[in-house]
């Protein structure tokens, strides 16, 4: 939707909850805790989390289910000969090293962001791919949401469609993680809204027309209709940042990645949808 | 982010509004400025520059569909249009148009013309189909600026026009906002 | 050149009325829209498709700004003939890209 509408909508949501919340919020069966496993299924609880699929209308989820009719698919078969062609006469083309995609990316979408031992940081998929072409193509990075890395992401991450989320779980991203889940409640912006107040608090009622969902990443990157093309899961996480009028963490910053993290987490045993297809 | 659109002035002849200076014919009160208000406070389109008032675009969906049917009759009926009663999103509305039609030689639809009611131009597309169609139907996805009326018209090969019509619900609008 | 996806019965029964799925990667610019400095972004659309069977058209749109980014027209055909479908889109400065695919009809 347009800042305006935006602003103007969550403004007087913000005003809503300043008068009718307590903060923080109790616990929810969603969870707003710090920590992993949040909102999972237990023996005696059901699982409430619901991909933002099942928030949408029945066009909107045929659209994403027919292959021939998701228009993400045209950046997939874009990501598909990237993919398979040499980037420059002294680099390999990515099936150089990893052989075809359908066997070797299988389930690698769905670890990310995973730890990387050279940066000693975890770091999503595009800054994955971004670094293979740093240190194994002899190529600078693309920009942050350069249609060449969206379409490699999305390729990559349809060889994972129907798995599982299962965020990579070396150890040694615990502190990061817990700084994610942190960051998702912690108010902030001119409308002090953090992301738990929308996302585990009012998911399924309206923000503006539109129904508000859970905030599961499990299409990225997606094609949203709002933006009429492909999409990283920063962009959205920047647009609601501008959202509730905070300044958005700088592209592939840790900040965003520890968010990508816990969210992930938040997600872990969802279903990848990718390449997902959002209003 | 400061939008500035420059308004197709030249379509503003039907426009209720009437300058001091305007020498013009008596035009009716209008009710137009409270509800522009209304309007401008609604639902995303604050500030934006195209709202105009309802009758005049009203006028022209009229206009558009007679003057694509050369001035024969257009006839409610034989026309299917489907699009959802509430959409997602306004910038991709998927939409069918289908005519009960025998396709043959003899009987057939020869073309099928989508107009709307409120974006900034009332067409939408305009097929054309023969009897190798076999089947007089088309799917696509189109750009609603707000909630508001489509117009479905089809030409039969005996030279007849006929019409559907429906209501959408647009909550977040195409066309004339930029990205949040 | 832009990408494509095409969804065409690979084989069809003579007199079969088939369903043809086009999409196309384009990002029909309306002509309303303000970039991030606030000037409007000039219309850059696809204003014509067509179909030709075997070289004679047996379907056709004429597309206006309301048609949503990455165009995409589902429309029908008898299946008459084993040969060649063409697509064509044809747009705003100087945009053409025409596609063939091959048809068996048994």
């Amino acid at each position: 939707m347009s800042r305006r509408a935006c602003i103007a909508a969550l403004s007087a949501l913000a005003v809503l909850i300043g008068c009718t919340l307590p903060a923080p919020a109790p616990p929810t069966a969603l969870g707003t805790g710090t920590g992993a496993t949040a909102g999972a299924a237990s023996a005696s609880s059901p699982d409430l989390r619901r991909s933002g699929f099942e928030f949408m209308g029945a066009q909107t989820q045929a659209m994403q289910r027919d292959d021939s009719a998701n228009p993400a698919m045209l950046d997939v078969q874009d990501g598909e000969l990237l993919w398979n062609t040499a980037p420059g006469p002294q680099s390999k083309a990515c099936v150089a090293c990893h052989a075809a995609a359908q066997s070797s990316m299988k389930g690698v979408a769905a670890r990310y962001p995973a730890w990387d031992g050279p940066l000693a940081r975890p770091v999503n998929l595009g800054t994955r791919i971004n670094l293979c072409r740093q240190r194994h193509q002899q190529l600078p990075p693309l920009t942050a949401d350069h249609q060449q890395l969206l379409n490699l992401e999305a390729y990559v991450g349809l060889q994972s469609r129907g798995m599982p989320v299962s965020p990579d779980p070396d150890p040694r991203l615990v502190p990061f993680r817990e700084r994610g889940a942190q960051r998702f409640v912690q108010r902030l912006g001119q409308l002090d809204l953090s992301c738990a107040q929308c996302h585990d608090q009012l998911a399924g009622l309206k923000l503006a027309g539109s129904v508000i969902p859970q905030g599961h990443p499990t299409g990225y990157p997606i094609y949203r209709f709002e933006w009429q093309a492909l999409g990283s899961l920063q962009r959205r996480l920047r647009g609601c940042m501008t959202g509730v009028r905070a300044e958005p963490f700088a592209p592939g910053s840790v900040e965003f990645v520890e968010l990508e993290l816990h969210l992930a987490t938040r997600a872990m045993g969802m279903a990848l949808e990718t390449p997902g297809v959002r209003p | 982010m400061k939008l500035s659109m420059k308004l197709p002035l030249e379509r503003r002849a039907n426009s209720l509004e009437s300058s001091p200076t305007s020498s013009r014919e008596n035009h009716p009160a209008s009710p137009a400025p409270g509800r522009r208000d209304v309007l401008a406070l609604g639902v995303g389109l604050a500030g934006a520059a195209f709202v105009r008032p309802a009758a005049a675009q009203a006028d022209e969906l009229t206009a558009a569909v007679a003057a694509h049917a050369g001035g024969a009759a257009v006839r409610p009926g034989r026309v299917k249009l489907e699009v959802a009663k509430l959409v997602d999103n306004g910038n991709v509305v998927p939409v069918s148009v289908s005519v009960d039609s025998p396709m043959t030689a003899a009987d057939h639809v020869t073309s099928i013309a989508i107009f709307n009611e409120k974006n900034p131009q009332r067409d939408i597309a305009k097929f054309a189909f023969g009897p190798r169609s076999g089947k007089a139907s088309v799917s696509t996805r189109i750009r609603l600026a707000t909630s508001q009326k489509l117009v479905a018209v089809a030409r039969l090969s005996d030279g007849s026009y006929w019409s559907d019509t429906a209501d959408v619900i647009v909550v977040l609008a195409a066309c004339i906002d930029g990205e949040a | 050149m832009a990408r494509t996806l095409l969804t065409i019965p690979k084989t069809a029964q003579r007199g079969e009325v088939i369903e043809i799925r086009t999409l196309i990667a384009h990002k029909m610019d309306p002509g309303y829209l303000p970039d991030s400095q606030g000037q409007r972004i000039p219309r850059d659309i696809i204003q014509r498709f067509a179909c030709r069977y075997n070289g004679e058209q047996v379907f056709s749109a004429e597309l206006f700004p309301a048609v949503s980014a990455n165009p995409y027209l589902v429309f029908y055909l008898v299946a008459a003939e084993s040969g060649t479908l063409e697509f064509e889109w044809q747009g705003d400065n100087g945009f053409t890209q025409t596609e063939r695919v091959p048809i068996t009809v048994t």
